[in-house]
């Protein structure tokens, strides 16, 4: 494997359009749960811990190999908001245009055809990691990392945030995104054996209750 | 049910079966200590069952199951006489608390049991497990509540995972109070509050008419599932306001017919 391309495949700037989304901040902030650093962060570590689990495990099982209908369905069962279903079922099509792209594959050619609307995007993540050349580990870091970078990145510019407060906060998460990729792979590998149920479903209520809050609003500067 | 080094063991079984004369039958309704069962008056086709706490728990190491079967056509509706409290016990080690349900096609449980508070020092593992059938129907409440008046919670941790014919259309797990994974209490995840509740809704007419989602104010949202299914999702800054919020959703519920 190459070590550069989870470079490639984790920049911000690899053109899959996780910019467009706040991964639930916007609708934080408007709400006044976030208001600097120091909130921010703990909106961060809780989502690390539940949707940010979920995606890491998601993702490393598809890098594994897993079936991706099955992981697909999994995720679906652990996304009870539809707005957040649909998010990332669009960020899952970008994200396939953009790998098949970088990385052409039989294996993403299949995945794009059996999920025209797109997959989750945690799933083709991982199929975009073993695509890459990558593996589990590198898909879980990734899913893991983006959990808290995209609503770093928006808080930026959603209360002209300080950058290097916000990126100083990704920086005090490392230890605990390392634990959480650790133990997504530890699940990812549970479920070649054991099947989808083996995958955690930590969840975080506000995070799926201000997704539709969001939702419901005429005027917002990010998609989610 | 029966004491062992460590905590108690106790499990209630109920089977709920048509009777042929338009009513539900339990041919099957077993419970001990903690988990003893009354039958109360029926409603119509519906027979209600209510589990009255014979001793308080669960206590640490404790580990408590509950399973009803519901047969295809009958209705049982399932409450509780007072709230579940958590507490911390003189063994060592975690509870847990188990609950297994199945519906079969054509038939309908209301799992509406009293709040679960977690007291402090309490470390409680529930897990709730529900399988429908194809044409069942189900309502199940959930309602947490993170500490007493004033306390401090202890851990708890609560896993659902409901089945539709064989799909799985919900699997989520909360984990909250000291020792849980950072964040549970922020601006991702109960913002402060210390109750938060399920409401979940299945139908086979959500088949083909999804409930549209919703919000209920800043805290609480309607969510229609990948499948017959529906989930109110709510948090509130005690039981009583978060009870009012789930009984409000409900009622949108049942105003779709």
């Amino acid at each position: 494997m190459s070590r550069a391309a989870l470079l490639v495949l984790a920049d911000g700037r690899f053109p899959a359009g996780g910019h467009a989304h706040s991964g639930g901040a916007e609708a934080a902030v408007k709400a006044g749960r976030i208001t600097g650093a120091e909130s921010l962060e703990d909106f961060c570590r809780g989502r690390l811990h539940t949707a940010g689990l979920v995606a890491a495990s998601l993702a490393a099982a598809a890098a594994l190999g897993v079936d991706v209908v099955a992981l697909d369905e999994a995720a679906d069962a652990r996304t009870p908001s539809p707005a957040l279903r649909t998010a990332a079922r669009k960020l899952g099509r970008q994200l396939m245009r953009a790998a098949r792209a970088t990385w052409p594959s039989e294996e993403l050619d299949a995945v794009a055809r059996e999920f025209p609307k797109g997959a989750h995007q945690p799933v083709v993540l991982g199929v975009a990691a073993r695509a890459a050349g990558l593996g589990a580990v590198d898909a879980a870091y990734c899913a893991a990392y983006e959990s808290v970078s995209g609503p770093a990145s928006a808080t930026v510019r959603l209360l002209s945030l300080d950058p290097f407060d916000a990126t100083a906060v990704l920086a005090r998460l490392a230890p605990e995104m390392d634990r959480v990729a650790d133990r997504a792979v530890e699940a990812g590998r549970a479920v070649v054996g054991g099947g989808v149920d083996e995958l955690p479903a930590a969840s975080a209520p506000l995070l799926e209750i201000g997704a539709e809050v969001h939702a419901a609003w005429a005027v917002r500067l990010f998609a989610s | 049910m029966t004491a062992v080094a460590g905590g108690v063991r106790a499990l209630a079984r109920i089977v709920a079966r048509q009777d042929g004369r338009g009513g539900t039958s339990l041919p099957v309704l077993d419970g001990e200590g903690p988990l003893a069962l009354r039958r109360t008056r029926s409603s119509g086709a519906e027979a209600r069952v209510v589990v009255v706490g014979a001793m308080s728990g669960p206590l640490g190491g404790d580990h408590f199951t509950v399973e009803a079967d519901v047969e295809a056509g009958a209705r049982l509706h399932v409450g509780s006489a007072a709230a579940t409290i958590a507490l911390p016990g003189q063994a060592k080690g975690e509870a847990r608390y188990d609950v297994r349900l199945s519906v079969a096609d054509g038939g309908e449980l209301h799992w509406l049991p009293e709040q679960l508070i977690s007291a402090r020092g309490s470390d409680l593992h529930v897990t709730t497990r529900v399988d429908v059938g194809a044409s069942g129907r189900l309502v199940l409440r959930e309602e947490q509540v993170l500490g007493r008046v004033g306390e401090e919670p202890g851990r708890l941790s609560s896993r659902i995972r409901v089945g539709v014919a064989g799909r799985v259309v919900l699997d989520q797990e909360l984990a909250c109070g000291p020792g849980a994974p950072g964040g549970w209490d922020g601006p991702a995840g109960l913002g402060g509050c210390r109750a938060v509740g399920q409401l979940v809704v299945v139908r086979p007419e959500f088949a083909d008419a999804p409930v549209a989602a919703r919000v209920l104010g800043d805290h609480a949202a309607v969510l229609p599932l990948a499948g017959p299914a529906a989930l109110v999702s709510a948090v509130a800054a005690d039981a009583l306001r978060l009870r009012g919020l789930l009984d409000e959703a409900l009622e949108a519920l049942d105003s779709l017919g």
